[in-house]
């Protein structure tokens, strides 16, 4: 079960500094708990390829940022990736969610999003898993972790 | 007459004191015959727009010292949304918009925006409250010292020549380098 709660304790435990987000509908019950985390600050941008910016910043100003976004936004930020992760080889993580990823496995949706997050994950080479409702925040935590100790990127895709 | 790139860049060197300079596409090019100081930085190769958003986060971490940012008008045109952004914080980010009105690198076409766009009013549309505008070296230079110094965010407009026949400038550095070097003199481990 991943909540915001967890999710907020679980990057604290990482020793996360900013989440830099554009929420989505699953992302956003997350807020309260973000926001309200001591130690850990949440930076609203416009645009999803402006969070990959951010970050960057925040990682070469010595904090400690990932960002969390939607699969449509991540879409949309493709050259800010590529720039940060692949240029700048910053060892950034991402939190994706994947909007209709339960019903597109139900066959019971038309939403495309499903269909490309995956392929896209692995046309711009980040390693990632895919968390669903069996998983919680401690398989977050592992991932990032095993990413840390790997000096890479890495990303998990939130199921929804 | 407008102010020349160079010139735009000259005044700023004077006025930088201890601040972070994240220069983009052209000014890339030029600023490192101007300075090679650790602080400086040339976001290149870079994903053209996100400039400003490279010198908030940066400003967000080092809340002590200023970033200033040279930021292209088709640079800005791109992510207009980075002056929303900027406008939420109390950051000490200093973006200055160089409007020649052409995309410079690519050969000098113009952009959608070339000629009326007015880079200050739409920051203050977008809630940032420090604008200036400048479109004489004379009148940059009389600025500049305000311009560069007290609280951010910033975003100076300045109306520079167009240069034709430019090409993509090529970092001082490799990017890993210039990591580095930054981030020991931000004293980071």
């Amino acid at each position: 079960m991943l909540d915001g709660p967890t999710i907020a304790a679980a990057l604290k435990e990482c020793g996360i500094t900013h989440v830099v987000w554009i929420p989505d509908s699953e992302l956003g019950t997350w807020e309260a708990a973000l926001t309200s985390t001591d130690g850990l600050t949440l930076v609203r941008v416009c645009r999803e390829g402006e969070a990959f910016a951010v970050a960057a910043g925040l990682w070469l100003g010595g904090k400690k940022p990932i960002v969390m976004i939607q699969c449509t936004g991540l879409f949309e930020a493709g050259d800010a990736l590529r720039n940060v992760l692949h240029d700048m080889k910053l060892p950034l993580f991402i939190v994706v969610g994947v909007r209709s990823y339960y019903l597109h496995q139900q066959g019971a949706t038309p939403d495309t999003c499903p269909v490309y997050t995956e392929p896209i994950m692995r046309a711009w080479q980040i390693p990632y898993v895919v968390l669903d409702n069996r998983n919680t925040a401690a398989d977050l935590v592992a991932e990032y972790r095993k990413a840390v100790a790997e000096k890479r990127a890495g990303a998990v895709l939130i199921a929804e | 007459m407008r102010i020349t790139h160079r010139q735009a860049l000259d005044v700023v060197l004077a006025h930088r004191s201890d601040k972070i300079v994240v220069t983009t596409m052209t000014s890339a090019g030029l600023w490192p015959h101007l300075s090679d100081d650790p602080l400086d930085f040339a976001y290149i190769p870079s994903a053209m727009g996100h400039g400003p958003s490279l010198g908030l986060g940066l400003a967000l971490a080092q809340p002590s010292r200023g970033v200033i940012v040279f930021n292209g008008d088709g640079c800005t045109l791109m992510s207009l949304g980075n002056l929303v952004t900027l406008a939420q914080h109390r950051a000490n980010v200093y973006v200055i918009v160089l409007d020649n009105g052409i995309y410079e690198v690519t050969g000098g076409q113009p952009h959608a925006g070339a000629q009326h766009v007015d880079y200050a009013a739409l920051a203050r549309a977008a809630g940032i409250t420090r604008t200036y505008t400048c479109a004489t070296f004379s009148e940059w230079q009389a600025t500049a010292g305000a311009a560069l110094s007290g609280a951010g965010p910033v975003v100076i407009h300045l109306k520079i020549e167009a240069r034709f026949g430019q090409k993509t400038p090529k970092p001082p550095r490799p990017m890993a380098e210039q990591i580095r070097r930054l981030q020991q003199a931000l004293g980071l481990p």
